[in-house]
């Protein structure tokens, strides 16, 4: 018999974990002498309060959505795959060289082929990795470390000694010809005649972002593969013994996993910047590993932690502009909710257990 | 290539390479005790902004020392409490410890300095001072012994032969002593150690408390004797290519001098030599600065003989009731 109610694992665990990294947050906040309940108003409408804000917010978002996909869908087959930064980084580079190389009728197509590109990029760089892991035994951690500076530094090259206009100073690509320029949330809605808030970043790869969460619930929950992954994380031997080939779970899951973060840059290279610039991932490759973390590697979840990181993102950068705190703070509450979700999951799940055992002891 | 130019950029390398052979000892320890760590950037990062910012507002570098310890320290109780006591996942804790000295230090910064997270520059006390040995001057005649003697061995600050001398006391404290019987013991097969009647946690709390008195000296070296101050990010992935370091060392203390030796000149040459050019080829620099990763991927293969970690890294203990 479980030790505590699945409600309690899933919701009550993960919330008091947040409460805690948030009330630490709040006590850094104090420590450098501002105000924490200022600091969260001006993050809370910053970020939520206009129809800017919140553009720029599902823009964060959609980011997050897709780099924590890719780490949860990876921790599913139990590996860890750090490298979401690198793979997203080759995201790019696929993705830009799609459309600039490519004469595109029309953004459609442009996008699809792009989501080609990119997937494909990341996919190959989560692919060196998986296959060592899965045939030589390198840890898969260390390997996609490696791969996130290997990965900066080809993008490094590629930008400055290929991509880069004749002529231009900046280590970056020309900008993308208008036929893939993707359409804004703005546009759309104007499409059906309603007019919604300024110009914003967020673009229809936020629905593209939402059509991945459902592909990855039914993969893992709802097919064949999904259950083989699932069962290699939980045992090794056991899923060995069943007839399923480790090599192949690891490999599948981590192309997967590295598709799944290249397609960010769907989001990043061609829906904002329109053109491939240095380091445009942002650290949104790790933001994964805190999303996935905190949505317990479910997509549902992936998507309410995204949105939470998306809020973070663009209070965080609000704070920046009308305090004196710096945007740092956002990388100390996200360290905070890494370490409280993630390693300090016990600390929290140790007396809950303990409570609930009591408790049913009692009434039995 | 004259005998200055090759000294020189021996001499770059000796300076490159002290910062990550402490590190690289510092994960020694911990990995050896069975606690993975990927927190290394992390705590040099802290360390570093630690020694400079004392050492900018008292004026003593010593202070700067122990500070960056004492911060290098703290995080590494951080990642104890997940690792040891809570048994949480170690690779996560290490990753959410170079995210929270990530932030933090640039908060503090900010917050102390208000120069954007950089610490104002250090002069005279506030650094270490190079160390001249004995008759380095006098000898500097001599032909070839001359200027190895005086510009190579001689003039670094004091980490950088403390790091020296730390791996030969590291080879002796693991291999020849009862403490690092034990502590290579738990990191192979904890249950053993306590079947004996020693305390794992309390072996374990103690590599990663060396851990972090060398991460210390690391950031320290950083920011008060390779640099003068601190600078946001400035260990710039120093942790991780010591983690590196360490797989090419296989966990051995003479190696991972000789690994952080080849991995300082490959930093060194590519400082000095932005692009190389052999023939019609012209390396570029992006290419050098990759190289450690690449050549840590390809030991990770397994293609330059087996790197086999200690058995029991990564894994809690969960002792049997």
């Amino acid at each position: 018999m479980d030790k505590m109610p699945r409600w309690a694992d899933l919701i009550l665990t993960p919330l008091i974990s947040l409460l805690l990294a948030f009330a630490i947050s709040a006590l850094v906040i104090l420590a450098i002498g501002e105000n924490p309940w200022e600091a969260l108003k001006t993050m809370v409408t910053g970020a939520l309060g206009s129809s800017y804000g919140w553009g720029f917010t599902l823009y964060y978002t959609t980011n997050f959505i897709f780099t924590g996909l890719a780490v949860a869908v990876a921790y599913h087959a139990s590996m860890f795959n750090i490298g979401g930064e690198g793979q997203a980084g080759l995201g790019g580079l696929g993705g830009a060289m799609v459309c600039l190389f490519i004469p595109w009728p029309h953004w459609s197509l442009a996008l699809l082929g792009a989501m080609a590109g990119a997937a494909l990029f990341g996919a190959a760089w989560a692919f060196i990795p998986a296959i060592l892991q899965a045939k030589r035994g390198s840890h898969i951690v260390i390997t996609t470390i490696m791969f996130n500076f290997i990965a900066a530094a080809l993008l490094n090259w590629a930008l400055v000694n290929k991509l880069r206009p004749v002529g231009s100073m900046d280590p970056a690509s020309a900008n993308f010809p208008k036929a893939t320029h993707l359409p804004k949330i703005t546009d759309i809605f104007a499409a059906f005649g309603v007019e919604w808030g300024t110009h914003t970043p967020v673009n229809v790869t936020f629905l593209i972002a939402l059509l991945a969460c459902v592909a990855v619930w039914l993969l893992i929950w709802r097919t064949k593969l999904g259950y083989e992954i699932r069962a290699l994380g939980r045992s090794e031997t056991a899923a060995r013994y069943a007839g399923i080939s480790p090599v192949r779970i690891i490999v599948i899951t981590m192309l997967i996993s590295g598709a799944l973060a290249g397609l960010m840059a769907i989001n990043n290279v061609m829906g904002e910047a329109e053109r491939l610039i240095l380091n445009n991932v942002e650290g949104a490759g790790f933001i994964g590993i805190a999303v996935a973390l905190m949505g317990r590697n479910h997509p549902v979840g992936v998507v309410l932690a995204a949105l939470l990181f998306g809020f973070l993102y663009q209070g965080g950068g609000e704070l920046a502009l009308w305090t004196s705190i710096p945007r740092e703070l956002i990388i100390v509450i996200q360290a905070l909710v890494i370490l409280f979700t993630g390693a300090l999951d016990n600390m929290v799940r140790a007396p809950l257990e303990a409570f609930f055992v009591a408790r049913r002891k009692r009434s039995a | 290539m004259d005998i200055n130019t090759i000294i020189q950029i021996l001499d770059s390398a000796v300076r490159l390479m002290t910062p990550l052979l402490l590190a690289c000892l510092a994960g020694l320890y911990s990995e050896r005790s069975g606690v993975f760590d990927i927190g290394l950037e992390g705590k040099m990062l802290m360390a570093a902004f630690s020694a400079a910012s004392v050492a900018a507002l008292t004026g003593s570098v010593w202070l700067g020392l122990l500070a960056a310890i004492a911060g290098s320290l703290l995080m590494s109780l951080v990642h104890g409490l997940a690792s040891i006591t809570f048994r949480g996942n170690q690779l996560i804790s290490g990753v959410a410890i170079n995210f929270l000295a990530s932030g933090l230090t640039v908060l503090l910064g900010q917050k102390i300095f208000a120069l954007g997270g950089r610490t104002p520059s250090l002069t005279g006390g506030g650094r270490f001072d190079t160390i001249t040995l004995p008759f380095a001057d006098t000898l500097r005649d001599v032909p070839v012994i001359g200027p190895v003697y005086a510009d190579l061995i001689s003039g670094h600050s004091i980490l950088v032969y403390v790091a020296f001398l730390c791996v030969p006391l590291t080879w002796w404290l693991l291999f020849r002593t009862r403490f690092g019987l034990r502590l290579r013991a738990v990191g192979e097969n904890p249950a053993s150690v306590d079947t004996a009647g020693v305390s794992v946690t309390r072996l374990r709390y103690t590599a990663v408390g060396i851990c972090g008195v060398l991460c210390g000296l690391a950031g320290a070296y950083l920011s008060t004797g390779l640099g003068a101050g601190f600078v946001k990010e400035m260990t710039a992935g120093r942790g991780f290519i010591a983690l590196a370091a360490l797989i090419f060392a296989k966990w051995r203390p003479w190696g991972a001098l000789y690994a952080t030796f080849l991995f300082g000149l490959l930093e060194a040459i590519a400082n000095r030599y932005p692009n190389i050019e052999i023939g019609p080829l012209t390396i570029p620099s992006m290419f050098m600065n990759a190289l450690p990763y690449i050549i840590t991927v390809i030991i990770l293969a397994g293609f330059v003989g087996r790197a086999v970690p200690p058995r029991a890294g990564g894994e809690p203990y969960v002792k049997e009731r």
